[in-house]
């Protein structure tokens, strides 16, 4: 497994009304350029030169301030974003636990929410029906799993979407933030089933601003800021540097 | 004990193992992202019913909403204009039922057809789904709309038509034609509106004028002259007429098979190759 980025480049065009408008591309009457491609566009340049491999065994903790393009980082790694220019590789099946709702249909009973979800995450339906026994055990949901999701409680929908989540194996795994679920005897349990498929994914990559989450799941650690990777190496040293530098 | 999770062995999951690559042509990745949606048939199924289920959840007449409202529709407009064009209802009633139902659906897949990705944006943000999923998913949608009429159709034709089997056949493949047809549609307007948002709008007028240009509401025996060839250029009258004609025993003419296989083919070319193109750059313009 393998992901490599070779001077990855990530630039979002912010059209408004007017440069997004038809109008403007046919008469030529595009907005004055602005951004550095100056093409009618301005850009919003949120990754710059990333170059990084990570093989089998890395835990990779990525740092930075809000808007030093951690989670853009992320979504380049899940194949969201295609890169601009640069090159990017990823080798392995990659699963990303950052919307761990979504695509769940609230007037479906949790038992065709949990075929439903699976399909988001790639499984087949005899795969997701393999696992409804497990989830049916984590989630403790019991009877309620016959019922509409509407009628959940948010803790009871979140309980049953971390169930599902966290019910596959990734060969890469991305994380945006630590994910957790319920109330406080629930939590520790999701914690411990977290860990294990962090523990069985062969790469892992999380965004997180706990440095103690990160010094316990990672042994490597990424600093960015506005866009740019300045430093990674051993998580230690690279959190050692960011928290001094704010 | 609890927190035990078993392993499955059979983790190969529905797409390939990700393989991002930006030295694989964009040919190769289009044509991939297209041949790993179809793998994902299972949750444009999905998806596309909870659309519709969407529509008429919890209403006591359900699914029957939607041809209720088609049927009353029908009906008024049958007799008004049966009575302005004085053509016999026998006539006029089962040429407007299937000319506005099919309508509607081209209407309803080029429409949303423009919005497929737009709509999406949520998943496309959050997962790296194949992109060929979202004008499935419309076209789906449109075929299961389009069967709640079905009803209203087997009614009235069988009142007034009579179809044979092998006209229906002809007719489904008709619509089976047009289907392919809503996909490239999907995915080139698609793309092309959520880059450029005064799209949408464009097309939806344009379609209108289109719905007064096709014959759903007049019959083409009453247009004569150079009107009439003109008219008969308009690829929604072919379209219509490879669905319309064999429920009323006649073949559609080799003018309007001609403009459909042209159709297909140029808009699948262009399409692909915007799609080809473009595939990496929708998520940047949602």
């Amino acid at each position: 497994m393998r992901i490599e980025l070779q001077n990855v480049d990530i630039d979002f065009p912010i059209y408004d009304a007017r440069t997004r408008s038809l109008k403007h591309r046919v008469l030529g009457l595009g907005p004055p350029r602005v951004g550095p491609a100056g093409h009618h566009r301005v850009l919003v340049r949120a990754l710059r030169g990333i170059t990084m491999t990570l093989t089998d065994g890395d835990r990779l903790g990525l740092v930075g301030r809000n808007g030093a393009g951690k989670t853009t980082l992320l979504r380049v790694m899940t194949g969201i974003y295609e890169p601009v220019a640069g090159r990017l590789q990823v080798s392995g099946r990659v699963a990303s636990l950052t919307n761990i709702t979504m695509g769940m249909d609230m007037e479906g009973t949790g038992y065709e929410n949990i075929v439903i979800r699976g399909l988001m995450l790639g499984l087949t339906r005899r795969q997701s029906l393999e696992r409804v026994e497990d989830i049916e055990n984590f989630t403790e949901l019991g009877e309620y799993l016959n019922l509409p999701l509407r009628t959940y409680s948010a803790g009871m929908l979140v309980r049953l979407a971390f169930a599902i989540s966290t019910s596959i194996n990734p060969e890469i795994l991305i994380m945006d933030e630590m994910i957790g679920a319920g109330d406080k005897a629930f939590a520790e349990k999701a914690t411990k089933r977290l860990e294990r498929m962090m523990a069985s994914a062969n790469i892992l990559v999380v965004a997180s601003h706990a440095s103690e989450t990160l010094r316990r799941l990672c042994n490597k650690a990424a600093l960015l800021r506005q866009g740019e990777l300045i430093a990674m190496g051993p998580v230690e040293d690279i959190l050692r540097r960011y928290e001094s530098e704010n | 004990m609890l927190s035990q999770r078993p392993t499955y062995d059979d983790e190969a999951q529905l797409s390939d193992a990700v393989l991002l690559a930006t030295r694989q042509s964009n040919y190769w990745l289009a044509w991939h992202d297209l041949i790993d949606a179809s793998r994902h048939w299972r949750l444009i199924l999905h998806l596309s019913w909870q659309d519709v289920r969407q529509r008429y959840r919890r209403s006591a007449l359900g699914p029957l909403w939607l041809t209720v409202s088609v049927a009353v529709q029908i009906g008024a407009l049958g007799l008004v204009y049966g009575a302005i064009f004085k053509i016999d209802l026998s006539v006029y009633l089962p040429h407007l039922a299937v000319g506005l139902t099919v309508w509607s659906m081209f209407a309803t897949t080029i429409n949303d057809g423009c919005l497929c990705f737009i709509s999406a944006e949520s998943f496309l943000k959050q997962v790296a789904l194949p992109k060929g999923i979202f004008p499935a998913r419309v076209v789906l949608r449109s075929l299961i709309t389009f069967a709640h009429d079905v009803v209203i159709l087997v009614i009235v034709l069988a009142i007034y038509a009579h179809p044979t089997i092998l006209g229906v056949l002809a007719s489904l493949m008709g619509i089976a034609i047009f289907a392919i047809n809503g996909l490239w549609i999907g995915l080139l307007f698609g793309l092309l509106s959520a880059r450029f948002r005064d799209l949408a709008p464009i097309v939806s007028s344009v379609m209108q004028v289109a719905f007064f240009l096709t014959p759903v509401i007049w019959l083409e025996s009453s247009v004569h002259g150079r009107l009439a060839t003109l008219l008969q250029l308009n690829p929604f009258a072919a379209f219509l007429s490879l669905v319309r004609d064999p429920l009323f025993g006649n073949t559609p003419t080799l003018q309007s098979w001609g403009i459909v296989a042209l159709v297909t083919i140029l808009g699948w070319i262009v399409a692909f190759l915007m799609f080809a193109r473009f595939r990496g750059r929708i998520t940047y313009w949602l």
